[in-house]
């Protein structure tokens, strides 16, 4: 009885420290035009404090996800661990294959890795053109795919998101009848 | 008890009603020491003095310092330019920081070479243990209300560790962080808890100080005292010598203070947080980076963060793992080797985890974390099974005064053991 009594007690203050609820409602889900973006482009929205990448991959792009020199290189090229919602676990990772949406947070530890669509370049001759976590040199490809032999254990996650017109996507809510919640992601 | 203490009358009515010219005079002047204890036993008061410098200045700089996202950078770069000797307090506080991690990792390994955990004095050490997690847990805190790309990413680092926590990992985090990132709540509590935490420790100063007390200071030697003639008042004897180490001390921290203010601190830490954009490189305070290096060589998340806390946490067991029952290195010609070896292996840690985990910094840190467990689990038991240690003084005096340990002894040449 004491127990209860304490731990009642004690309650309050430890869900005080959990977010409050201005900080949940700054969290609400957010709308962003996506006619805008340019085949190749990617922009960057900020939802509940992370980077959100929405890039528009051209069919070339798309293309390259599916061959297996690619895919032969990742280490959960099937989406099968849970950073992704149902709706964005196929092989390019997302509602619409032109669009892919990501919080842009390394897997390893938080930072923020950049985009180097382009093949080739610095990153070595067979680099197949993906993201690039400069921390600690993790490595993704166009669907957030993580490659083999880097830091990074996990896919970059996607968040929950669905068209509410065909060029207007929101941001941080499901399609209708998907109950999703961004806590589902193992990591982020 | 003491007799001079109770010659003022003022004194003695406080005195009878509130003994503290009675405790003072038990634990300062009636308290015996051993009379041979070298300057590593100095580090402990100086680490006591560090607490209170700490203090000191950390209560002036929050009266102008600002815990909100927005206004802390900006609060901190006014006390450097605008409050009148703000930089002094801040040069003071910033890199007192370091050199209390410097006294006390000294006090720490003297405690290892010396065997003073060993029994009767276990509860000592494991209190010395706890101060030393909270002394990083309000460091870590206190390194981020500046509110810079370092304290940022630092705290977004350290505090997705307890991601690797399976199942409640994430929830974990988001609880610690009050948010969905690290942001201003974060920033409010842990400038709360950074306030908070230094009292704490006082207070387990104070247990430890009490456990010292209990049974007295061990010393180079590692026997116990055996009479009035290995002893001698703590004041003023060590009081005097105490001081004088603290002058020495005080050079070197003043040197640093006045002279290479920022050169312990990360240059990005002047930058203002960006949470879009992260620094190339995040690494800690000088004083994490072994334990850092540990982290990083676990090719696995939750081990690595487990072999990490549990590099401190060994410290609980030693006085278990170590099964000699001679205190002093000084007689355990086998222990004494491992003992140096530790010290490079933890310097070797340190400079791991200054470096990018690339090439041979991998292999050298796996190694280095690999030997850290292997001294403190496996060496100390067996090395104290089969050891022959030296033949012991019979006590502090004999070592000393040749020829005996009589206080008729007294007159013979000085020799150092």
């Amino acid at each position: 009885m004491g127990a209860i009594g304490t731990v009642s007690a004690l309650w309050p203050f430890f869900a005080s420290l959990s977010p409050a609820r201005d900080t949940i409602a700054a969290g609400a889900p957010i709308d962003v035009d996506v006619s805008t973006i340019k085949p190749g482009q990617q922009i960057t929205v900020v939802w509940r404090g992370h980077p959100i990448f929405i890039l528009h991959r051209t069919p070339d792009e798309l293309k390259m996800l599916q061959e297996a020199k690619d895919t032969g290189l990742l280490r959960d090229p099937d989406s099968q661990q849970p950073q992704q919602p149902s709706y964005a676990a196929n092989w390019h990772r997302s509602l619409k294959p032109e669009h892919l949406v990501l919080i842009g947070v390394c897997t390893h530890l938080g930072c923020i890795p950049r985009l180097e669509a382009a093949p080739g370049g610095d990153l070595g001759a067979n680099w197949p053109g993906g993201y690039f976590c400069p921390c600690h040199g993790s490595k993704y490809d166009l669907a957030g795919r993580v490659f083999n032999g880097v830091p990074a254990p996990l896919n970059l996650p996607v968040p929950p998101y669905n068209y509410i017109k065909d060029n207007l996507m929101r941001v941080g809510e499901n399609p209708p009848g998907i109950n999703f919640e961004i806590s589902e992601i193992e990591q982020i | 008890m003491a007799a001079p203490v109770k010659q003022n009358k003022l004194i003695r009515w406080i005195d009878h009603r509130l003994p503290v010219f009675t405790l003072m005079e038990h634990e300062l002047n009636e308290y015996p020491t051993p009379k041979n204890l070298n300057y590593w036993w100095n580090f402990g008061s100086l680490a006591g003095i560090m607490l209170v410098i700490m203090i000191f200045t950390g209560v002036f700089l929050a009266m102008a310092y600002t815990p909100q996202k927005d206004l802390a950078f900006d609060s901190v770069e006014r006390i450097m330019r605008e409050v009148n000797y703000g930089w002094l307090m801040r040069y003071i506080h910033m890199n007192g920081a370091s050199f209390f991690f410097i006294v006390t990792y000294i006090h720490i390994f003297r405690g290892l070479y010396y065997g003073s955990y060993k029994t009767p004095r276990e509860l000592l050490w494991m209190l010395g243990v706890v101060i030393l997690l909270l002394m990083m847990a309000t460091a870590f805190m206190g390194y981020v209300l500046p509110w810079g790309q370092m304290s940022y990413w630092g705290a977004t680092v350290i505090t997705n560790l307890f991601s690797a926590v399976p199942v409640v990992g994430n929830a974990i985090v988001t609880w610690l962080w009050g948010g969905f990132v690290v942001d201003n709540p974060t920033l409010n509590r842990f400038f709360a808890l950074h306030y908070l935490l230094p009292f704490v420790i006082v207070g387990v100063v104070m247990l430890h100080l009490a456990a010292l007390h209990q049974h007295g200071s061990n010393n180079p030697l590692g026997i116990d005292r055996k009479g009035p003639q290995d002893s001698i008042p703590f004041h003023p004897y060590y009081t005097i010598k105490d001081l004088f180490g603290l002058g020495v001390f005080l050079l070197f921290y003043a040197a640093f203070v006045f002279f290479w203010p920022n050169l312990l601190g990360d240059p990005a830490n002047y930058i203002p947080a960006n949470p879009l954009q992260t620094p190339p490189e995040i690494v800690p305070e000088w004083y994490f980076l072994p334990f850092y290096a540990i982290l990083r060589s676990v090719p696995n998340k939750l081990l690595g963060v487990v072999m990490m806390f549990g590099s401190i946490f060994i410290l609980f067991l030693l006085p278990w793992l170590d099964t000699s029952r001679v205190r002093s290195a000084t007689f355990r010609p086998i222990y004494k080797w491992f003992f140096f070896v530790l010290i490079v292996d933890c310097v070797a840690l340190g400079i791991v985890g200054a470096h990018r985990p690339e090439g041979i910094w991998v292999v050298i840190g796996r190694i280095a974390t690999a030997y850290y467990y292997f001294h403190f689990l496996l060496m100390m038991p067996f090395v104290g099974w089969f050891e022959r240690p030296r033949p012991l003084p019979t006590s502090i005096s004999s070592a000393v005064l040749k020829g005996g340990g009589r206080l008729a002894g007294a007159g013979a040449t000085m020799e150092k053991p």
